[in-house]
């Protein structure tokens, strides 16, 4: 697994290892791996297993010695050698370790110190003399000399992991050659994926930590302290914050300390660890609990993972199957939807290292403190409220490169069920209608969103969040005392502005609202004043009714101020009139056709100008509620009239017809009579 | 209405005779059902037995009390097959069918892909034929 060799030689401490070298480093180590059954593939491991042996394979302690002993290099030297290529480190001979200690193996036959730097140059293939003849016939091979480095399809196949990552390419290709030390046999693209991947881990990893990035970079711990590579990560800790804001693909470091080698891409490092527990705690603040079914399907399906490849996801992850994901079991659907994004193949069964119980030991629960989440609490308040939901999406937004912008579809369930409880008095427009029965799926499904504070949800929209849709009105029966055809009316869209009209006032019918207005407009022709704001809430509702909904108030404003001023500068002698004819003033279409016509005359020419449209004084107001019982009553009284005028022409035309009934029915009788042949005695 | 989440044959030939038998096994199945009343829908248990025997096939039903009807045709001629192990065989694919459910992304209707439900199936008919 070992990624193709890198770019260049001298930047960094890349090793190249010549296509020879590939293959027979890659022969050995399968030999040394198959000879110590170190499990080459385990039935769950990478299917990459399957391509090439050595990659997924450690290779046995005993082998291993035996072939460092056969290359008759002195004990000291090859204690050297496997110091210095990381396997004590890591305990055990991974790929990594393996080929640098053959390339060490191979400076020192020719020679040259012990040391990394020497795996720098291009040199012959160590010799071993061993039992085994072919390793005899392939190690005896010393000429390989070949200065191809097999760069461009590694270089080509990381690009587009990287792509992948959704990392600066740029920064990644530079950094690759610095990183990529091993050139793994060009048979196994599936390995070129993993170099990538320990790559971006190793560049999300905090400078503080220094863990070493990936196998190819073993050397670098060792090394650091000898210094040669501090460029390598020095290139790191700025582009770490970056990625580790933007990339959400973090991959597992591989072999910590891990002993069994041949799970690696499965193995969850301390600081993807690390993550996954701060994403749980951001989805369920108890970490001993679990997350519901629909919790995480929102949070997994932000991966933009296919439906299927999540479905499976899950079932691998979900061990006890109870439709909620534990705390290991979230790592595991975390760390498998974390690899499928990365190209690794879903195994067929849940790997060892990602089931709850080993995660469980592995893992403490206890969190440990990493610099390199500092990203993730500044957005993650160290409070868990529900909230974090909302700010998890924000995270995801932002942190996470492969969790872009969620789809409308996916968060806009979310953002609208969280926020849903909170915006009453935002009301938005029609297209959230349908989503509202999705509300009360999410509401029901997570109550914790209820708990939602207006302000967070204006301080999430404060700080820039682009909700993808903004939340729809929460219910559509309001708490307070309104009517319902007031909250359609007003559910459609009401700019948040007009929150002030939300609740009509419910003492004050419709109706009375135009007379009011008449009266009002009285008093404004008294005192040639506009009429306050204050008698929006009045006209709301039926200017609504009557006009678009975006109409302003102003607009009626003026309209009506238009109409009575006018009326009242035409004819101020006619106050008594309109004051008793309110119906004439008001635009109110159903009570013009019973206006006076000269009023309407008189307002319609003189509708020109809006003259004066100043609020009406408040003193009006006084005035306003004793007219407005009249006209309550004289509204009243024409309704009654118009019912009963009505009714009476109902009632002439059933009569009519009932007439009409008879009539024939006294025909049809006759007509009967004189049928019957006989009359009955 | 009445569309498969989920039909296998093992032998895969002759796979069109076996879904039309198992399509018309449903109206068994309904009719058992509703026979039971709806007083007993809570005692009603979830084995429905032998639904009808046809010269070469037997056909077993067994319906959830969510209204999800599982259907099983094996042949007559295997004799070894006794009612308690069609029984537990029913309550195998009962409980992966639990299983399938508690999987959040699976929509109720879907049809079934869920790989562990594919190869306890398989292991099924695997012991059986």
């Amino acid at each position: 697994m070992e990624a193709a060799a890198g770019g260049g030689c001298g930047s960094g401490p890349p090793l190249l290892l010549s296509e020879g070298e590939q293959q027979c480093y890659s022969e050995l180590f399968a030999r040394c791996a198959a000879a110590g059954a170190a499990g080459g593939g385990p039935g769950s491991g990478p299917p990459e297993a399957a391509r090439a042996v050595p990659s997924a394979a450690t290779a046995a302690a005993g082998p291993v010695a035996d072939l460092f002993r056969a290359s008759q290099l002195p004990a000291e030297t090859l204690h050297q050698i496997t110091e210095l290529c990381g396997a004590k480190r890591v305990g055990y001979f991974g790929p990594t370790q393996f080929y640098i200690a053959l390339k060490l193996i191979a400076a020192a036959q020719s020679g040259l110190p012990v040391r990394i730097e020497s795996i720098k140059c291009e040199l012959p293939l160590p010799r071993f003399l061993m039992s085994k003849t072919d390793a005899e016939i392939r190690f005896g091979n010393p000429t390989e000399l070949h200065g191809t480095k097999v760069q461009i399809p590694y270089l080509i196949t990381e690009k587009n992991t990287f792509k992948r990552m959704d990392d600066e390419d740029k920064q990644q290709e530079t950094q690759s050659p610095t990183m990529s030390p091993l050139a793994s046999p060009p048979s196994s693209p599936p390995h070129y994926q993993r170099v990538p991947l320990s790559h971006a881990y190793g560049k999300l990893r905090s400078n503080t930590e220094q863990m070493h990035p990936a196998p190819y970079e073993a050397r670098q711990p060792l090394v650091q302290p000898e210094g040669p590579s501090s460029g390598a990560p020095g290139t790191k800790p700025p582009r770490h914050q970056a990625s580790l804001i933007r990339s959400f693909s973090v991959e597992r470091e591989p072999q910590d300390n891990n002993s069994n080698y041949p799970d690696e891409p499965w193995r969850i490092t301390e600081e993807q660890r690390e993550y996954y527990v701060n994403q749980f705690r951001s989805l369920q603040p108890d970490p001993s609990s679990f997350i519901s079914g629909s919790v995480a399907k929102n949070f997994f399906t932000k991966s933009k993972l296919s439906i299927p490849e999540l479905s499976y996801i899950w079932e691998l992850s979900d061990a006890d199957c109870d439709g909620a994901l534990t705390l290991p079991e979230f790592c595991a659907a975390f760390h498998l939807i974390v690899a499928r994004k990365n190209g690794y193949p879903l195994p067929e069964g849940l790997p060892p290292t990602l089931q709850t119980e080993y995660l469980q030991a592995a893992f403490p629960k206890p969190k440990r403190e990493c610099a390199l989440f500092d990203s993730y609490s500044e957005s993650m308040p160290a409070n868990q409220q529900p909230r974090d939901l909302n700010r998890m999406e924000k995270l995801s937004v932002k942190d996470m490169a492969d969790f872009p912008v969620p789809t409308q579809d996916v968060t806009s369930d979310d953002k609208q069920g969280l926020k849903s409880t909170v915006d009453e008095a935002l009301p938005k427009d029609v297209s959230e209608d349908p989503a509202t029965s999705k509300d009360s799926n999410s509401l029901k499904a997570r109550p914790r969103s209820r708990s939602y504070s207006s302000t967070s949800i204006e301080e999430a929209m404060k700080r820039g969040e682009d909700p993808p849709t903004p939340p729809p009105r929460p219910q559509k029966t309001h708490s307070r005392a309104s009517s319902l055809d007031l909250n359609k009316v007003f559910q459609p869209s009401v700019p948040a502005t007009k929150s002030g009209l939300l609740p009509p006032p419910p003492a004050l019918p419709p109706r009375p609202c135009p007379s009011q207005i008449s009266h009002l407009r009285v008093n404004s022709k008294r005192s040639a004043q506009r009429r306050p704001p204050t008698q929006l809430p009045n006209y709301g509702d039926f200017r609504l009714q009557k006009q678009s909904e975006q109409a302003p108030e102003a607009e009626i404003h003026p309209q009506l101020n238009r109409a009575p001023s006018q009326a009242a500068e035409s004819s101020p002698a006619k106050k008594d009139i309109p004051y008793s004819q309110p119906p004439s003033k008001p635009i109110r279409r159903k009570f013009r056709p019973e206006n006076p016509a000269t009023e309407n005359q008189d307002t319609s020419t003189a509708v020109g100008g809006p003259a004066t449209a100043a609020a009406v004084k408040p003193h009006a107001a006084v005035q306003k509620q004793s007219s407005k019982q009249k006209k309550a009553i004289q509204t009243a009284i024409r309704k009654n009239k118009e019912a009963n005028a009505v009714l009476a022409r109902l009632n002439s035309e059933l009569q009519q017809q009932l007439k009409e009934v008879h009539q024939e029915r006294i025909a049809l009788e006759n007509q009967l009579e004189q049928l019957r042949p006989v009359t009955v005695l | 209405m009445n569309y498969p989440l989920y039909i296998r044959s093992a032998p895969t030939e002759n796979e069109l005779k076996f879904h039309y038998m198992v399509h018309t096994s449903l109206d068994v199945v309904d009719e058992k059902i509703s026979a039971m009343g709806k007083a007993l829908v809570d005692q009603r248990e979830l084995y429905l037995g032998l639904l009808y025997p046809t010269e070469d096939y037997k056909v077993y039903g067994y319906v959830t009390n969510s209204k999800v009807k599982f259907v099983m045709v094996v042949d007559s001629s295997n004799t070894a097959l006794r009612d308690n192990e069609i029984r537990s065989m029913f309550r195998k694919l009962h409980n992966s069918y639990t299983d399938v459910m508690c999987n959040p992304f699976y929509n109720p209707g879907d049809r079934i892909q869920s790989r562990a439900f594919d190869s306890m199936v398989t292991s099924m008919m695997i012991q059986v034929c």
